[in-house]
């Protein structure tokens, strides 16, 4: 097909977490402009499987968008050059014929390389666990239309409830900070009646977990924003501030 | 670790310090800017050197001086610390990095604008601070008509020790003022005579614009002041107000000595 | 073996409360003595383990991705049914049982289906409990849609992430119980085969994708919550890692397979762009309520089309075929999922196809922009439209889609009873991964529904009941059947590894699925079957000799991973065919060419085909064993469905 494109791509190697990586130069002929940056990738690994070669492993499962599992920093940008999408759609048509493409994983100690360019996200796994949820057991609970929520207050929680935890938002923070995935939790149970009674007991065990994970700190420079594929607003973090303050100055709930 | 003990030493919990020490220093200037109004004034410094006075020997002053002292110390110190612990993060960087396309350059070099501007603090303290307090300057000695305020006389008086550094009092017969002061306005007329100093200053001022335009905004935030009927407010504050006219304000002092001078 | 469903005696409306009543209870100071090992943490999963976990059961629970919160369950779009009648329109347990049976054209358990309607309403109380934010109205109550041509509103929502918002709740409760130290959550673990112990599942054996570790785990019942196998047609809807691995060892272990032939297509989705194609995206199903579906009326024109001589917006009204409008004047362009898929391949085949490579029809919305303002309908598809044109660089706006049925969800899976519970005592089967609930066809918003209905409110009940049977005595991994399966994994591991030949894994995935899509997909015939038949087998003969697959166990080997995987799409895949040539009727997803009306339509065969078919494994290389489950219809009469 006309049109199609070549790329050159410096993809970080690393064998495992302990090992030194390196970058590794590899063309990437007959592009066509209709393919997801991943499923170039894929074509790539097919010629080094077939060579012999290993080929280069990273995350991915759902390629919609949803999952967060993909999570390439390409050209010095989480999920590449397009805004609000994440890797799995960001599409060929985003390059041109020539490029040279520099893809490396996500750097944070708090994410550790398994291999090439897939990462250790499970800091995120055990921040939720110290107190993303709402402690209620399966039954027992009101009619789903016992408490009235005003729709600006639902929507709002919603949108803080889209994060897809691809990590991106802690990929672009020149501090390495999850100041924007710890607040977007908070947020949304934090918003909802639902979240009250554990809202100031959470607020600080999470951020408490986030801190021993060994994230960087917040310096507001609203890269996460900007990079984040659903648009996860730095206002959570205001809010999150706020509640935490909240929490350690005037509450008594302590963790 | 006592609960504050332990908010202190979170992440949010530097933050915070941060913050506050930042926004005290931001209300700072706005009563240092005000102060130093008084160089404009065509009275050879006295309202200047007066004010002067006032500020390093009212004990309230003194008092919020000292804070504000501890909060320059304590800004820097914990703005050291908090970039010690984010190079912690992030220890191996990224080979490519395109900051420009997600943040404004200002909010990812706050460590080198406030670093430029602790070296000017320091400068700037050595040059009128320390020199008011401790060096052997000469008197300026305003003779102030009572019945035309705007008829001064000035003369200087040479150093000495046991003069008092302020001092002021009606001569009823001569039907005036008599005010002495340590001469401040000398020092700073002369020293916004010389160009590189100038230069540092407007350079230095340039710096805390580029700060203040990040900073005040950040601090609101740091606190969790996110409102969305305000932050239109905090934010045209920031730019406009701390970002923009303060250091204007302050830059157009040397520049207007430079200029008066020529 | 005689199939027993264990479904309860009884009037419908009691069976369920009746039979938790016989059902055993473990002594609440004996639930700490019990290990459950749950495979799978998407909504069905996660929901079980949490809930078992809030009871008092030790939970071990598995998941091949990073996090449970990536489960494919997230990725589900529309929204999930439950029978809260909040509309007032008429909505009721029965009316939601009634649907779904009708929905999957009578070959779903009544037993089964009732009680998914009645726990219905609890999961939306649940969910709402744990801080799903489903979308509200202003007065601040929760907002329904009507869907997938549903003629009440009974679907809950979360704009266009419904998945999403309901598994991390699911998800949230399980990190509680994991914060709690009441369950063990394995992540980037591969389930890679069920041990049995003297003919009860004890336990399983895992691969850790990052070391390569293989590793015994035992427990009193395992719990496969593992989800669909729809990647067997390698362009699915499904995820990248979405397999049938766990569910596959459990067949050969000695769980029945149920129904593997009935597939879901999905009629809207993105059309394939080209080879390099690895997955295909859904787009919600509302888009029907105002897109309209066509097809250029005549071959030349389609031909034009496709050479880019002429351009879509050129065509005139006259030389538009609104196909499923002329076919369906009473349903339209909202006929059911697999009426609306098997016409838009029937304009294919017929060389009316559109798009570069001529799979695909037009779904248009000029009319609805013309009647409802370009503005109304960014609101109400906004989020669809940007990703059509992200993703095909086509503005929807100004030109009508192109859309293709693609792979969406399988009916079919491990054959459970009432209790889910599949034929090995011990080991059960939630979630997509069973076959239980939707018959031949799953209606839009319920695949939710039936994930969280078994984990929430039917497995905590259930395997209570096998608990108490068995009693609390210790299970640990030192019987001689854990070190067996063990080896035999190990085995097949280093046989994998030491193939090195010529085709990538990748190729022999994309050949079988399209064998599958060819013979198996939309429209079936005995003669393509059995040609499938030859070519799957011939194809996985060829897989143990010639493929490729790099690297060592011992490490983090995406590679490895896939091959083992789409070794088991191969045993799979024939399977399917197997049953698909059994099933001569036509019935929703599986349309037999042999069997239809004069208009063309699915022919169903109540009298000799309304039954489950079960299929038992028999050993490598032999033909499975079919078992029939008679299908009773106590409260619903059966007849054609018809959309005219």
């Amino acid at each position: 097909m006309s049109g199609n494109m070549n790329l050159t791509l410096k993809v970080w190697r690393q064998k495992n977490e302990s090992s030194k990586g390196q970058f590794v130069t590899y063309k990437a002929g007959d592009v066509s402009p209709d393919m997801s940056f991943l499923e170039m990738l894929d074509v790539v690994n097919e010629g080094l499987v077939k060579k012999g070669d290993e080929p280069i492993h990273f995350d991915h499962d759902c390629r919609e968008g949803i999952c967060g599992s993909c999570s390439l920093h390409i050209n010095g940008r989480p999920h590449g050059p397009k805004h609000g999408v994440a890797t799995c759609q960001l599409h060929m048509r985003s390059f041109e014929d020539g490029q040279t493409v520099v893809i490396e994983p996500w750097r944070a100690s708090a994410f550790p390389i398994i291999k090439d360019l897939a990462t250790n996200r499970s800091a995120f796994e055990r921040i939720q666990r110290a107190g993303g949820y709402v402690s209620v057991n399966t039954g027992g609970v009101p009619d789903a239309n016992e408490i009235a929520i005003p729709k600006v207050i639902a929507d709002e929680a919603f949108s803080s409830a889209t994060c897809i935890g691809c990590g991106a938002c802690v990929a672009a923070c020149k501090n390495a900070s999850a100041m924007l995935f710890v607040s977007a939790k908070v947020s949304q149970l934090a918003l909802l009646p639902q979240g009250q009674p554990e809202r100031y007991r959470r607020v600080q065990a999470m951020v408490a977990q986030m801190d021993e994970e060994g994230f960087g700190s917040c310096t507001n420079t609203g890269a996460c924003e900007a990079e984040c594929p659903v648009g996860i607003s730095l206002t959570n973090i205001a809010r999150m501030n706020r509640d935490y303050f909240t929490a350690k100055l005037f509450k008594e709930d302590e963790v | 670790m006592s609960n504050f003990a332990q908010t202190f030493s979170s992440s949010l919990g530097k933050k915070l310090i941060m913050s506050l020490t930042g926004l005290f220093l931001c209300t700072f200037l706005i009563v240092h800017l005000v102060g130093n109004f008084q160089l404009f004034k065509d009275d050879n410094g006295q309202a200047f050197n007066s004010y002067a006075y006032l500020m390093t020997h009212f004990t309230p002053i003194k008092v919020v001086s000292y804070l504000l002292y501890t909060s320059i110390i304590v800004h820097a110190l914990y703005a050291l610390i908090l970039t010690m612990g984010n190079r912690k993060a992030r220890p191996v960087g990224y080979a490519v990095q395109a900051g420009n396309a997600n943040s404004p350059w200002t909010s990812r070099n706050m460590g080198i604008l406030g670093t430029i501007l602790l070296i000017f603090i320091v400068i700037h303290m050595g040059d009128f601070w320390w020199k008011y307090h401790n060096a052997e300057l000469p008197y300026a000695k305003y003779e102030i008509s009572l019945d035309n305020p705007q008829d001064i006389k000035v003369s200087e008086l040479p150093w000495d020790a046991k003069r008092l550094i302020h001092s002021d009092y009606v001569d009823t017969q001569a039907g005036k003022e008599i005010v002495v002061s340590k001469d401040l306005y000398k020092v700073v007329a002369k020293a916004f005579t010389t160009p590189w100093y100038v230069a540092l200053y407007v350079l230095s001022m340039v710096a805390l614009s580029f700060h203040l335009i990040h900073g005040f905004r950040s601090a609101f935030q740091t606190i969790g002041w996110d409102h969305k009927k305000y932050v239109p407010l905090i934010r045209f504050l920031g730019v406009w107000i701390f970002g923009v006219l303060i250091p204007l304000l302050f830059a157009a002092m040397p520049i207007f000595f430079l200029l008066k001078n020529y | 073996m005689k199939l027993d469903a264990k479904i309860p005696e009884g009037p419908l409306a009691e069976k369920w409360s009746k039979h938790k009543f016989n059902l055993k209870l473990v002594n609440p100071s004996n639930k700490r003595k019990y290990t459950v090992i749950v495979v799978g943490t998407g909504l069905a999963g996660a929901s079980a383990a949490a809930s078992l976990a809030e009871l008092g059961y030790n939970v071990k629970a598995f998941c091949f991705q990073d996090s449970p919160r990536r489960a494919h369950s997230i990725a589900a779009q529309g929204g999930i049914n439950a029978a809260k009648n909040y509309q007032n329109d008429g909505d009721s347990v029965y009316r939601l049982f009634y649907d779904t049976v009708k929905g999957g054209d009578y070959r779903a358990r009544e037993g089964n289906v009732y009680r998914l309607a009645e726990v219905s309403v609890n999961i939306i109380d649940q969910c709402v409990a744990q801080g799903v934010p489903f979308a509200r109205e202003y007065g601040g109550l929760l907002d329904n849609r009507s869907f997938g041509g549903s003629q009440v509103s009974r679907t809950f929502y979360a704009r266009g992430q419904t998945g999403q918002q309901l598994l991390l709740g699911a998800y949230s409760a399980l990190n509680r119980q994991i914060h709690n130290g009441k369950v063990e959550m394995y992540t980037r673990h591969e389930m890679m085969d069920v041990v049995t112990v003297d003919g009860k599942a004890q336990g399983i054996i895992t691969r850790d994708l990052v070391t390569g570790k293989i590793e015994s785990h035992a427990g009193h019942a395992v719990l496969l919550c593992t989800g669909g196998y729809g990647n067997v047609f390698y362009l699915s809807t499904n995820a990248m890692g979405c397999n049938v691995t766990a569910a596959w060892k459990a067949h050969k272990r000695g769980a029945y397979f149920g129904n593997p032939c009935f597939t879901q297509i999905h009629p809207t989705c993105i059309p394939v762009s080209g080879d390099h194609q690895s997955k295909l995206t859904l787009m919600s199903e509302s888009l029907r309520n105002d897109g309209r579906v066509w097809a250029p009326k005549t071959i030349e024109l389609a031909q034009k089309l496709r050479k880019g001589e002429i351009k879509v917006t050129d065509l005139k009204e006259e030389d538009r075929d609104y196909f499923l409008e002329r076919k369906y004047p009473a349903f339209g362009n909202l006929v059911p999922r697999d009426v609306a898929s098997r016409n838009a391949k029937e304009a294919v085949d017929a060389g009316k196809g559109v798009g570069a490579s001529g799979i695909a029809v037009f779904l248009d919305f000029a009319d609805a922009i013309k009647r409802l303002g370009e503005d109304a309908v960014r609101a109400k598809y906004g989020n669809l439209f940007d990703m059509y044109y992200q993703i095909t660089d086509e503005n929807p706006y100004k030109q009508p889609m192109r859309i293709y049925p693609a792979v969406h969800y399988t009916m079919g899976g491990l054959w459970v009873d009432y209790n889910l519970q599949t034929t090995v005592p011990g080991l059960y089967c939630l979630g997509e991964a069973n076959f239980s609930d939707h018959g031949a066809n799953r209606l839009g918003a319920s695949a939710l529904m039936q994930g969280l209905a078994d984990g929430y409110f039917v497995i905590p009940y259930t395997v209570g009941d096998y608990l108490a049977t068995i009693g609390p005595k210790a299970v640990d991994t030192s019987h001689p059947a854990f070190a067996q399966t063990k080896k035999e994994v190990e085995d097949r591991i280093s046989k994998l590894l030491s193939l090195k030949g010529t085709k990538t894994i990748n190729e022999y995935h994309r050949e079988l699925g399209l064998i599958m899509w060819e013979y198996c997909g939309m429209a079936r015939t005995e003669e393509g079957l059995i040609k499938a038949k030859g070519l799957i087998s011939a194809l996985r003969e060829d897989f143990w000799k010639n493929a490729i697959v790099s690297g060592i166990n011992e490490e983090f080997n995406q590679n490895l991973e896939g091959a083992g995987r789409v070794a088991d799409f191969l045993e799979l895949g024939e399977l399917m065919v197997d049953d698909a040539l059994n099933r001569k009727e036509s019935c929703g997803g599986h349309f037999r060419v042999e069997s239809q009306t004069e208009e063309g339509e699915a022919l169903r065969d109540d009298e000799n085909f309304a039954y489950v078919a079960a299929w038992e494994y028999a050993g490598d290389n032999q033909p499975e064993v079919l078992h029939k489950e008679e299908l009773v219809y106590e409260n619903v009469k059966l007849t054609q469905r018809s959309y005219k």
